[in-house]
């Protein structure tokens, strides 16, 4: 998809001006915080699991070679076939030869974030192929001809309102009067008309939340159950998967396992957890006769060893999103991209590079509430301090902060002419503010204290209080 | 270079290492073969089976999936009917090909249209068995196979699956023992579909609203056989 990463900060005030998001997105900031913190309390295991679930992928990618080597015999053995891509151009390729070698005009699909990032639907529409996205919320937002902006919950941005309208314009061949202001009569609308293709398709394709080594199995973890008919009822089934999906055994897969459904949505599992092995064995009644797999790279071996290695642990759980201040204010469009949020204000910049989207990793206050809710302990803020570095050092960064830092490290560096520069400050806004105690706004500061006072200091620094409360302690 | 050669390069180019050496590639071998499990939460697997079973109801049920427990074989068909009548379904059943389930006495309900085979679009209800249910989060355990079509899982809107308390297990990791056991080990051995499924389709997009029935059955109904013998595993 085209990114827009680069106008974040015009992104991020149309939507802090939406007032349909602002409704969205409260629901959003606090449901899904408030049914992992349950769902975690009744696990007295879950903070071990983490531990192991770090260790596990670490392990993984520290011999991913390894494993993705006996992984693809895996799924050969298992009469698979992959396809290696070394980048999105060769993976949406990939993808299109499938489905014209099985005559495909319709392909439906389960909800797969590294499909948006390849932009395989756009590629294969202009190919003469439709595809048909399958889960409730990635078809609402197909119809709508808008990305996703969460990465569990792709239509979280819209109210029920919002659908209704979608779906009147849509539907056309239905009774326009028909009642679909509640959710009940959408979600039913909906499974009414997906059902037909799930039938027609001739080509289904899903990601994969887990691609087992020991097995050459995919695994897919969903609620709605539209994955499973994807993949059933066509003759093939295809796979798009990231290489960093990668897990050694079906023991490691069940640690991730126990971490991802309670992260993500706060269930204990979710409904339907699905292996993958292969096409329909001998004398099987059902399921597709032909399995693929198209194992993508697209920039991911690239960090391995770097400074943001930690990111190929990323299990996808949307935890740091739900929990963040900024995605929770201005939603997931406003990062201009596929992965919003912590996870992609890290991810985005290693994958479209520093010039498209060198604001996300500054749209943080560092709370750290993303690294501590992670499942595999991503040091996500750390890895945002280092962007910011990068920036910094490639002269990428806006000149006011350049200029700035520039000016600030100069007197960091003299910690004499620093101190007392502090206590003139602290003094003359004491004075200043003596009367108020507040105020209402600041030169060099406008941009803060356009939206709240500014508390006057008590006119002395810490430094020199300090210095003051040990001498007379001696 | 093909893109193959090229990905496994560029991985070992960034972990400054070539191809591990025998003795590296062989631990990492023995760890898979070890089937060692990692940490496995208690609160199942410190349990005796009938508190085992007990979990299973009671989390199976926390999501929405009916439980109705009946104390042998022969009382199967009888709940099958009661089930569709108080839900107001029709008689008429897609149920797997299964010897153990062909055993049951449905010759006792007449009244009840029996269709043996994989799921079509117009099937309102299915019938299959299940290889395990997971004590751990209410889950059911279901591989696909020429007696066990899984279509019957997902394409009707009723789905009623045959449970026996002695199938019932603690953990995932019981689970995959189970299949190794059953197929042996390899790939090759493993169903083409393995279905852990924890309650009817549901979906939260609209709102964050929970709905069931979204693409999968709107209704799971567990009929769980309180056989006596002990379990598979333990």
């Amino acid at each position: 998809m085209e990114a827009t990463s680069h106008t974040f900060t015009d992104n991020a005030r149309a939507g802090l001006a939406d007032p349909v998001l602002r409704r969205a997105l409260g629901m959003a900031g606090t449901g899904f915080p408030a049914r992992r913190a349950e769902a975690i309390a009744r696990l007295p295991e879950f903070e071990a699991l983490r531990d192991q679930g770090k260790a596990i992928k670490d392990h993984t990618i520290a011999h991913l070679d390894f494993y993705l080597e006996l992984y693809e015999r895996n799924v050969i053995a298992a009469g698979g076939v992959v396809h290696w891509a070394r980048d999105a151009a060769e993976a949406r390729a990939a993808v299109l030869d499938i489905c014209r070698s099985v005559g495909a005009k319709v392909v439906t699909k389960g909800k797969s974030m590294v499909a948006e990032e390849i932009a395989l639907n756009e590629h294969l529409e202009a190919n003469g192929i439709t595809p048909v996205e399958t889960d409730l919320g990635e078809y609402i937002i197909q119809l709508r001809h808008e990305p996703p902006s969460h990465i569990i919950a792709p239509a979280i941005h819209l109210m029920k309102e919002q659908v209704t309208e979608t779906f009147r314009a849509a539907h056309t061949a239905l009774d326009p009067d028909r009642a679909i202001s509640e959710a009940p009569q959408l979600c039913a609308e909906a499974r009414a008309m997906l059902r037909p293709q799930f039938l027609a398709a001739d080509a289904g394709i899903t990601g994969a939340n887990f691609l087992v080594a020991e097995t050459g199995s995919s695994i897919i973890v969903t609620n709605e159950g539209n994955g499973d008919l994807t993949q059933i009822l066509p003759k093939a089934h295809i796979v798009v998967a990231s290489l960093e999906k990668i897990v050694p055994t079906l023991e490691d897969t069940a640690t991730l396992l126990r971490l991802l459904a309670r992260s993500a949505t706060g269930q204990e599992f979710s409904s339907y957890t699905t292996l993958s092995t292969g096409p329909r064995r001998p004398g099987d009644l059902d399921g597709p006769e032909q399995y693929h797999v198209v194992l993508i790279d697209n920039g991911r071996t690239a960090l391995i060893g770097g400074e943001f290695q930690d990111m190929l642990r990323c299990l996808r759980c949307a935890a740091c999103l739900n929990h963040c201040p900024v995605y929770t204010a201005i939603g997931g469009h406003a990062y201009g991209w596929v992965y919003p949020g912590p996870m992609g204000a890290v991810l985005t910049p290693a994958l479209i590079g520093l010039d498209e989207a060198g604001d996300l990793p500054n749209a943080s206050s560092f709370c750290g509430r993303c690294e501590s809710v992670c499942p595999v302990k991503i040091p996500l803020p750390k890895m945002m301090r280092h962007w910011r570095e990068r920036q910094f050092v490639q002269g990428k960064a806006p000149p006011v902060y350049r200029h700035g830092l520039k000016c600030w490290a100069w007197v960091a560096r003299r910690p004499g002419l620093y101190h007392e520069l502090v206590e003139l400050k602290a003094r003359m806004l004491g004075w200043l503010g003596k009367r108020r105690g507040r105020f209402r706004a600041l030169p060099l500061a406008g941009a803060w204290t356009k939206m709240r006072d500014m508390p006057a200091p008590e006119g002395r620094s810490f430094q020199s209080l300090w210095a003051e409360r040990q001498r007379a302690g001696k | 270079m093909t893109a193959r050669d090229d990905i496994i390069g560029g991985i070992r180019r960034s972990l400054g290492r070539g191809a591990l050496a025998d003795e590296a590639a062989g631990k990492l071998a023995a760890r898979i073969a070890a089937h060692r499990p990692n940490l496995i939460p208690a609160r199942a697997t410190s349990l005796d089976p009938p508190a085992r079973v007990d979990l299973f109801v009671a989390l199976a049920e926390a999501v929405q999936t009916t439980v109705a427990r009946v104390a042998s074989d022969r009382d199967v068909p009888g709940e099958v009917a009661r089930y569709l009548a108080a839900e107001n379904l029709p008689a008429e059943l897609a149920m797997a090909p299964d010897p153990g389930l062909d055993a049951l006495p449905w010759a006792e309900r007449p009244l009840l249209q029996i269709r043996r085979g994989k799921a079509e679009a117009s099937d309102a209800v299915s019938l299959t068995p299940c290889l395990a249910a997971v004590a751990e989060t209410g889950t059911l355990m279901l591989v696909s196979g020429a007696a066990t079509p899984t279509t019957l899982n997902f394409l009707p809107d009723t789905h009623i699956v045959v449970l026996r308390a002695s199938q019932v297990v603690a953990s995932y990791e019981d689970g995959w023992d189970l299949l190794r056991q059953r197929s042996g080990d390899g790939p090759s051995a493993l169903p083409r579909s393995v279905n852990f499924i924890t309650g009817p389709s549901r979906t939260g997009d609209i709102e964050q609203r929970i709905e069931l029935g979204a693409h999968g059955p709107r209704r799971l109904h567990v009929i769980l056989i309180d056989d006596a013998e002990q379990s598979p595993l333990r």
